[in-house]
């Protein structure tokens, strides 16, 4: 909306014009802006807030910063190369002596246990020993109670959690870890998670091609056919749609069984049952059906919209069946396949129930481990560094595939 | 995460809300413990009989053991739950990260009236259970397994196996079934080539295992015909075995371990909550438990209490302890978290 620019002009109360319809336009744009105030409210408080709030743990020494303090100071100029002399060690002694009265040590002795496996029980002791302490030297008690204390490794994973920031989870996301000379990689015993994001990847694309490849006849058909008859279809495809995500898994559970219907009817028919339960076969099936509607109603309701007149036009001007298809329909149909597609694979990422039920343990995808480290070990850095690591790679395919095919080209409908 | 949260709080604030009304005097405790027939034995023993003594009331919340959501509320500032039934681990973790209140045992009773280990200093014991391994004797009619090597016999037993999803107590019984004796078992795991040894052996039986994460699993496994034999909380099994299950337990190398009350951190009904873990702790209530699931009291007057017929079924019963495992938890404390990882890495190869 253009302001009118003619100066002079006043409208009958003597006001200027232009003045007049920036305050018009101005009311206008506040009226709309009060209309999505409570979605965006709603979004920053339960969304945008705790994303950043949980992202932000990935990053940060929760349970140590503040609390190693004086050790962090001792350690200040040490060369990381030589066992820290009586200073660290009686930092430390004093740190855990306050965090023993705080009831904190438990919780630096997890943090460090988490990169130096066996420091959680080594911690408690030391902290139960030197919490009656009064003076040092505390370097040969230290020693005295476990060699692990003249070990430099500890003493380069206590400096760096000291410290308020910290690489260890995002490292850890990606297989890596803080070595003697720089990051190197984990070793293979402990290294899980890319293979997890490959199989999520791997899993989620396998299911958006056959959602692609089942849906797409169907969504033709329904395009096609007269009303009444696509409507009754319609609700087959719908029904299973509206019914709940849980209720449609633990449905496949049942089916899948080794003792369950579709095998017994395999029994009866090739005289065998199948392993179909806790296999990627039962996980691919089961994601497919659940996707299958999300993929085929925006390529349905964006072939609704092509006139038939378009086939019938190319065919009378002498293309075959095949290529008036290919070269007329399908080209108009990309923009509900690249929203389907696009809706399916990255919900498809996220899945959680399905594998966990129907799936094995080599069909777990990355919300299962992000789950797994928030709610059995607590430990939140390490979910929310997987969890953020996630969100980047969806974000970079769909920028890279809004490069390719174009968001703008989308059509949900 | 947060929003789950906001729910919680938002229905703790209206169950709150809706108790207040009515009787200043009574209150709400929201006891959260393991769900199935184990909280069906504990509706039974504890939770009716208490609300019927004091006139207070009880809300169930149902959980797998994970304190995540406890650390969560903890840091919201809205802690929910009252009362939780922990396993051991939790129990010293919990305690350790400053999760779970000290308790105060003047409030509960006598503390050396407890079992050796139980009076812990976050933590009162409740039951003592075991994992054991059992099979469906109407499926292994003629050869039945009988000690633990048979679990990991695929030659003998030909079929699937349900496992805990963890190490924990896996490697233990890897190692065992490996030849290792029992008592050289926490040693052996502490060398990289023990841990070797375990996942070795666990190999064996890889592609014939069927994982579970949930207690109530093991026996639907055993039930539907998915596994000729699970391991499995003895009390799960033996409750199915009640109710006309034709399950056969194996003691061998059963692994002992404990179920505690704690009170979480920052609960707003430390009062009713430990009248309700007084209530539960007394031998003569304690003793109730038993009768409903095969899970073994750690009071000393509650043993002598339970009825003599149970006593075969029970964890600590002489004949089933003969070879029993004690798990070890300060090694659990310092190793699981490589060890899952490495379990992880494992399964997903």
């Amino acid at each position: 909306m253009a302001a009118v620019d003619v100066p002079g002009i006043l409208t009958i109360d003597g006001v200027p014009l232009k003045a007049k319809l920036a305050r018009a336009d101005r009311t206008r744009k506040l009226r709309a802006l009060g209309l999505v105030l409570p979605l965006f409210a709603f979004i920053l408080l339960t969304f945008l807030i705790p994303l950043a709030v949980m992202t932000f743990k990935s990053v940060k020494n929760d349970e140590t910063f503040g609390r190693l303090d004086r050790t962090k100071e001792a350690l200040a100029d040490w060369d990381q190369q030589t066992i820290p002399g009586e200073a660290a060690f009686a930092a430390l002694a004093q740190d855990l002596q306050d965090a023993q009265k705080m009831r904190q040590a438990g919780e630096i002795a997890k943090r460090v246990n988490y990169e130096f496996a066996g420091a959680q029980s080594k911690f408690k002791a030391i902290a139960r020993k030197v919490e009656k302490m009064q003076a040092g030297p505390y370097k040969e008690v230290f020693v005295a109670t476990d060699k692990v204390w003249s070990d430099i490794r500890l003493w380069r994973i206590i400096h760096s959690a000291s410290q308020r920031f910290t690489s260890y989870y995002w490292l850890s996301a990606l297989d890596l870890r803080e070595g003697a000379d720089g990051i190197e990689r984990a070793p293979a015993d402990q290294a899980v998670f890319v293979d997890v994001y490959g199989r999520t990847f791997w899993i989620g694309g396998i299911v958006t091609i056959l959602t692609l490849i089942l849906g797409f006849p169907v969504a033709y058909l329904l395009a096609t056919q007269p009303v009444h008859r696509a409507s009754i279809l319609m609700i087959f495809v719908m029904l299973p749609f509206w019914t709940s995500l849980l209720v449609r898994t633990t449905a496949w559970f049942v089916l899948l069984r080794t003792e369950g219907p579709l095998n017994d009817l395999a029994e009866l028919i090739v005289g065998m049952r199948f392993d179909m339960i806790f296999t990627r076969f039962g996980t691919i099936l089961a994601m497919t059906h659940i996707q299958l509607p999300f993929t085929l109603l925006p390529i349905y309701s964006v072939m609704k919209t092509i006139p038939p007149s378009h086939i019938r036009a190319a065919r009378s001007l002498g293309a075959g069946p095949f290529h008036a298809f290919w070269r007329v329909y399908y080209p108009q149909t990309v923009p509900g396949i690249a929203a389907g597609c696009l809706l399916t694979f990255i919900l498809s990422l996220g899945y959680y129930i399905t594998p966990a039920l129907v799936g094995g343990p080599r069909d777990q995808m990355v919300s299962y481990y992000i789950s797994y480290y928030m709610n059995n070990v607590i430990n939140f850095g390490q979910a929310s560094a997987l969890g953020a690591t996630l969100l980047i790679i969806t974000m970079v395919l769909y920028w890279l595939y809004n490069r390719l095919v174009g968001i703008d080209n989308m059509k949900l409908g | 995460m947060k929003l789950q949260l906001m729910t919680m709080g938002f229905v703790a604030a209206v169950i709150t809300a809706g108790a207040i009304a009515p009787a200043a005097a009574e209150g709400t405790l929201t006891v959260t413990s393991w769900g199935g027939s184990y909280s069906e034995s504990q509706r039974k023993a504890y939770y009716e009989p208490w609300m019927a003594a004091t006139g207070n009331k009880l809300v169930e919340e149902e959980y797998d053991g994970e304190l995540g959501k406890l650390k969560a509320m903890k840091e919201a500032g809205s802690v929910t739950w009252d009362v939780i039934d922990v396993d051991s681990a939790h129990a010293l973790s919990g305690c350790d990260e400053g999760l779970l209140e000290k308790l105060d045992y003047s409030k509960i009773g006598d503390q050396s009236k407890f079992l050796p280990g139980t009076a812990l200093e976050c933590a009162v014991g409740t039951i003592a259970y075991s994992t054991i391994f059992a099979f469906d004797t109407s499926v292994l009619k003629d050869a039945q397994p009988t000690t633990l090597a048979d679990l990991f016999d695929t030659a003998k037993f030909p079929g699937k196996r349900g496992l805990l999803k963890k190490p924990f107590g896996n490697l233990e019984w890897a190692l065992i079934a490996d030849g290792v004796p029992a008592e050289k078992v926490y040693e052996t795991l502490s060398t990289p080539e023990g841990v070797d040894q375990a996942f070795k052996k666990l190999d064996t039986i890889k592609k014939d295992v069927v994982w579970w994460e949930a207690g109530a699993q093991p026996p639907e496994l055993l039930a539907n015909g998915e596994v000729v034999m699970t391991s499995a909380w003895n009390g799960r099994i033996g409750k199915a075995i009640t109710e006309g299950k034709p399950f056969k337990i194996v003691w061998d190398y059963q692994e002992f371990d404990w179920d505690f009350w704690v009170i979480p951190a920052g609960s707003k009904n430390i009062e009713l909550s430990y009248d309700f873990i007084k209530f539960a702790s007394d031998p003569k209530n304690m003793s109730q438990q038993s009768k409903y699931i095969a899970y073994a009291p750690t009071h000393v007057d509650a043993i002598g209490l339970v009825d003599p017929a149970i006593a075969p079924t029970l964890p600590t019963y002489p004949d089933n302890m003969k070879t029993a495992i004690p798990t070890d938890l300060a090694f659990w404390a310092d190793n699981n978290e490589e060890l899952t990882k490495r379990f992880n890495a494992w399964l997903a190869q």
